[in-house]
């Protein structure tokens, strides 16, 4: 099947940026402007704003929808406070990881499901089967659009450019503010700087982003996307993160801990009972030639793992990446090599995030 | 930035003649697609290379890609400078941004690689 890639309501305005136009899960979408490192480097020294467009987004309303979603997700929804977000994955029976996702409370009745671009179709035929009667289920992927404003700088921005003061909200809440509509303003991201992720109805969505390109932020695009999460220790989906693993196997137990049962609860217990037989770790390689996904890790002269997600990190000036290893290896401070194909590169296993902002 | 005293590839690469030693780099059309370079794997003072044969390989923040040899020949000298400060393969691909000499080379070669006005003719059309 070859179907040509859906626009956001941002593709006109990139390609009038001069954005080189990549095919992704689907969409096409900006991999770069002026260049990776330089739109990296301003995320972290100052702000950008990225065209988030692509993810889904679900919303979920109903006298039962929190106990729906407490069945369906990993994210322990009866601890949230209104204003809240959670980061959470949605298992399978047997526990693998179908997506992993931010959930935000509006009130009891009333949450928003944000997951990844590629799985979105997928999660909402998952979602939608299995949420109790009465229960109501509205993609809003197409109605709502969503702009992330992310650096050091982002949060003054937001306020002369919106008029809405994010300061005041602690990391992973949200509010509602008017933007010629109904609008959601969160302390959230996926750089590991401060910033905010924006949802605004589609179509006022070119508009707000051009109020921010005369305001003096500029765009960055997936492949500064890519590399500012990897050094705030993120996964990402399809790389990191994927059906064939649980939440254990990823080293991520802490968001499935949840004491009540869920879909893959079972599974999940049975995994951390018997321990898994590879870990996700991050390594740190000196120099600058990369490991790639794919490529695998070495310890003994044998093979003990295989890389996820490898890049040159522009804030380190060193490589770093994920790789899942023997449980042995996982420990930080443990050396690896990784095999490129071309020679073996001395790596270390280190503590996550590679980079905190300061 | 095509140079007219320099011979091109349909891989990109150029080579410049000065005697009986030649000049290798890539070209700004290959620096502009690869995008921001963090790595040159330079080759080997002394490594004996055929035309087409793997000389080096480029990583840009998303890739790794394959350099070739123009012409066969042998690397006599490598931009050291690309160690520490790749990214003048971007700033100045047919300068400062040079990636190896070869002394000796197979000049009879040349003759099989494009002039200036071939590339730009070539890169018109693809």
């Amino acid at each position: 099947m070859t179907a040509l890639p859906r626009k956001t309501p941002l593709y006109d305005a990139h390609v009038r940026s001069g954005a080189r136009m990549v095919d992704f899960s689907g969409w096409f979408m900006p991999v770069q402007y002026d260049g990776i490192i330089a739109e990296h480097h301003r995320t972290r020294t100052d702000v950008t704003m990225f065209d988030t467009c692509h993810m889904g987004r679900f919303w979920i309303t109903g006298p039962m929808a929190r106990e729906g979603l407490d069945r369906l997700l990993t994210t322990d929804v009866n601890a949230m406070q209104n204003g809240q977000c959670k980061y959470g994955f949605l298992l399978r029976e047997d526990g693998g990881i179908l997506d992993d996702l931010i959930t935000y409370r509006v009130h009891a009745e009333r949450w928003l499901l944000v997951v990844n671009a590629g799985t979105q179709d997928r999660d909402r035929d998952w979602i939608r089967d299995r949420l109790p009667p009465g229960v109501r289920f509205e993609d809003a992927s197409v109605r709502m659009g969503k702009i992330d404003v992310q650096g050091p700088h982002a949060l003054p921005r937001v306020a002369s450019v919106l008029g809405v003061d994010a300061s005041r909200l602690g990391y992973f809440r949200f509010m509602e503010f008017d933007c010629g509509g109904e609008a959601i303003v969160s302390r959230t991201g996926y750089t590991g700087e401060k910033g905010v992720e924006l949802y605004v109805a589609a179509a006022r969505i070119p508009e707000v982003w051009e109020r921010f390109e005369k305001a003096g932020v500029k765009p960055a695009g997936l492949g500064a996307r890519d590399t500012l999460r990897l050094e705030a220790g993120l996964p990402l989906y399809g790389h990191e993160l994927s059906e064939a693993i649980t939440p254990v196997e990823a080293a991520m137990d802490r968001f499935s801990a949840k004491t009540r049962p869920y879909v893959g609860s079972e599974a999940v217990k049975r995994r951390r009972g018997q321990g898994a037989a590879m870990l996700l770790a991050g390594f740190r390689i000196e120099g600058r030639q990369a490991a790639r996904a794919g490529q695998a890790v070495m310890a003994g002269g044998r093979r003990a793992g295989t890389v996820t997600s490898g890049s040159f990190s522009p804030t380190l000036q060193a490589v770093i990446g994920f790789a899942f290893v023997e449980p042995s290896l996982a420990l930080p401070g443990t050396r690896v090599q990784v095999d490129t194909g071309r020679n073996l590169l001395d790596a270390v296993v280190v503590k996550l995030p590679f980079y905190k902002a300061g | 930035m095509i140079q007219n005293d320099t011979y091109y590839t349909k891989e990109h690469e150029w080579l410049k003649v000065d005697g009986d030693e030649a000049t290798v780099g890539i070209t700004d059309h290959a620096q502009e697609a690869l995008g921001d370079i963090t790595f040159v794997d330079l080759p080997k003072i002394g490594m004996k290379v055929n035309a087409h044969d793997s000389l080096l390989v480029i990583e840009s923040v998303k890739a790794a890609s394959d350099v070739y040899a123009p012409v066969g020949g042998t690397v006599c000298a490598v931009n050291e400078a690309l160690g520490s400060a790749p990214e003048l393969v971007n700033q100045a691909s047919q300068g400062d941004g040079w990636i190896c000499k070869f002394r000796p080379f197979d000049a009879a070669a040349l003759a099989g690689l494009m002039t200036a006005e071939q590339y730009r003719a070539f890169l018109a059309e693809h």
